[in-house]
């Protein structure tokens, strides 16, 4: 184990966040919460971008009185970053709902292995 | 400030664990809601209100009704009043 | 010497023999082997599906979950296995956490010269007060441009997805339209009162991207949200006065040309506004920082009628 594990208390949480959706979307039957599963995915990594950006004791980035040394701010890429991943992500998880909409009106179930067995079932 | 984040983060982690647990859909959904409402506070707090105000309207707000909308279409959800229009249509 | 034969006596020969077996040309069965007519092979169309019936017997015996003994094991295996995957992946990151440098600690290699140039530089060469947004649609607006355009992709693939074939529609769909207001008056009266204020403040949060926290996707979602709103208290018939699948497509193609224009010119100018004749006005107004406005106001449109549309298409699947 390195030094830094108590300081780095929010990613190493985040990263166990990043596990439990994995885990989500590796055991779970069910569609829906094989979805969320991505989405708390998606939500650690941007928790760890966030982290890596903040500087204790600085403030956002918006420029105030004219102070413009970097000593004052925290680092703003990651808050760029993030920002276009959280929209990106829920046009992901739209475009994921409607498919599983569309395999709920062929099959009824939205057990993804009664999906799968039934699949094999038909010879596809 | 650091105890707080502590127990948003700690909020965060016992959210993302009952998601899985839960047997209800219904009730994942709503569980999940929390998560980002969190998520959003946790934004503020790490200086970030840009990200705040977007993870509040969009993930919080726009995921969850999509969801929502989803499990309505798939007849997970009993909403009020669809067994009197059953009726009506059967009448 | 050799005396060129005629074309008779060359079929005599051996060599064009062998040149006829090589190249296939002679069928050796025509007119040496009494053939017989062949019959066409009659099946029965009952034996057919009996045998498909069969196949199909076979297929679902062989994957049978409670019969099938691979299967079982296959699938505790698959358990068993991505727990141990998932606990293996946790270990593996938080080990690596504990050797990156501290949370909130200054001297990171992230903070380098890069945000320190954005920092420094960002409000005389944008005019932007927010940074994060002057980065996002100044410096970095061709990441930006494509997520605008990652969001219109996705709609439409929601749009071909989930669209309702309106001679098929089902009497489930249409009693969904037909009973879409409810009339619940609390909701309303909620709505009536919530959704200018909701829209209100999108449009601030919009307009007030580069001085303020917001921009194009926060005020481009609540908008969205509030449009939200205004559908579920009053019904479907009353936003297809103003919203059809249409304006949905005029308003995004109009805003990612705009977007695309303006920021054409933007390259065409050097990228760093050398010769641009936009002036960037006083940091702190309203219009203020050149093209970013005009690019905020496009993302919140793109963003706004994308959530609209997502909530329409899943719940009635067409305008």
């Amino acid at each position: 184990m390195g030094p830094n594990l108590i300081a780095n208390y929010g990613e190493a949480i985040a990263m166990i966040m990043f596990a439990i959706g994995m885990g989500n979307l590796l055991l779970q039957k069910n569609l829906i919460k094989k979805i969320i599963g991505l989405n708390i995915m998606d939500s650690s990594v941007y928790l760890f971008l966030a982290l890596k950006g903040y500087i204790t004791g600085r403030k956002v980035p918006i420029v105030v009185d004219g102070i413009q040394e970097v000593t004052a701010y925290i680092n703003p890429i990651p808050a760029g970053l993030v920002l276009t991943g959280i929209v990106v992500s829920v046009s992901v998880s739209a475009l994921m709902l409607s498919l599983t909409i569309r395999l709920y009106k062929r099959y009824h179930t939205l057990d993804l292995d009664e999906i799968s067995l039934r699949l094999r079932q038909e010879g596809l | 400030m650091t105890v707080f984040q502590i127990i948003l983060l700690v909020f965060l982690l016992v959210c993302a664990i009952a998601v899985s647990f839960s047997k209800n859909l219904l009730n994942s959904i709503l569980i999940f809601m929390s998560f980002s409402l969190i998520m959003s506070i946790l934004w503020v707090c790490l200086e970030s209100p840009d990200l705040g105000i977007t993870e509040a309207a969009v993930g919080a707000g726009v995921t969850s009704i999509l969801f929502f909308a989803t499990l309505k279409k798939i007849h997970a959800i009993e909403v009020e009043g669809t067994q009197e229009e059953a009726e009506d249509e059967q009448a | 010497m050799s005396r060129l034969k005629t074309k008779e006596e060359y079929e005599k020969t051996i060599g064009f023999k062998f040149r006829r077996w090589l190249y296939g040309e002679e069928d050796p069965y025509i007119n040496k082997v009494e053939m017989v007519k062949q019959h066409h092979r009659h099946v029965e169309e009952k034996t057919i599906t009996e045998r498909m019936h069969e196949k199909q017997m076979h297929r679902e015996y062989t994957y049978d979950v409670n019969r099938n003994k691979v299967l079982k094991t296959y699938s505790m295996l698959y358990r068993i296995a991505s727990v141990v995957f998932v606990i293996l992946i946790a270990a593996l990151l938080v080990y690596n956490v504990s050797w990156l440098p501290k949370t909130g600690a200054a001297e990171k290699a992230v903070n380098n010269e890069v945000p320190q140039r954005y920092i420094e530089n960002g409000l005389q060469e944008t005019g932007a007060v927010n940074i994060v947004t002057g980065m996002i649609l100044d410096y970095r607006a061709f990441d930006t441009l494509g997520e605008s355009h990652v969001l219109f992709i996705a709609t439409i693939t929601v749009l071909i997805l989930l669209r309702n074939n309106k001679k098929k529609a089902t009497i489930a769909q249409i009693s969904d339209r037909r009973f879409e207001p409810k009339n619940d008056s609390i909701l309303q009266l909620g709505a009536k009162i919530l959704v200018p204020v909701i829209f209100v403040f999108g449009i601030y949060v919009v307009l007030n991207g580069h001085i303020s926290p917001g921009g194009g996707f926060s005020g481009g979602a609540i908008i969205g949200a509030g449009l939200i709103l205004y559908v579920s208290a009053f019904g479907f018939e009353k936003t297809e006065k103003f919203f059809t699948e249409r304006t949905y497509k005029v308003i995004s193609f109009a805003a990612l040309a705009t977007y695309c224009i303006a920021k054409s010119y933007s390259f065409y100018t050097g990228a760093n506004h050398i010769h641009s004749i936009i002036p960037l006005g006083q940091p702190g107004a309203i219009l203020s920082s050149g093209l970013i406005l005009i690019l905020n106001i496009c993302v919140g449109m793109v963003v706004a009628c994308t959530m609209y549309t997502f909530y329409v298409m899943f719940r009635k699947g067409d305008f």
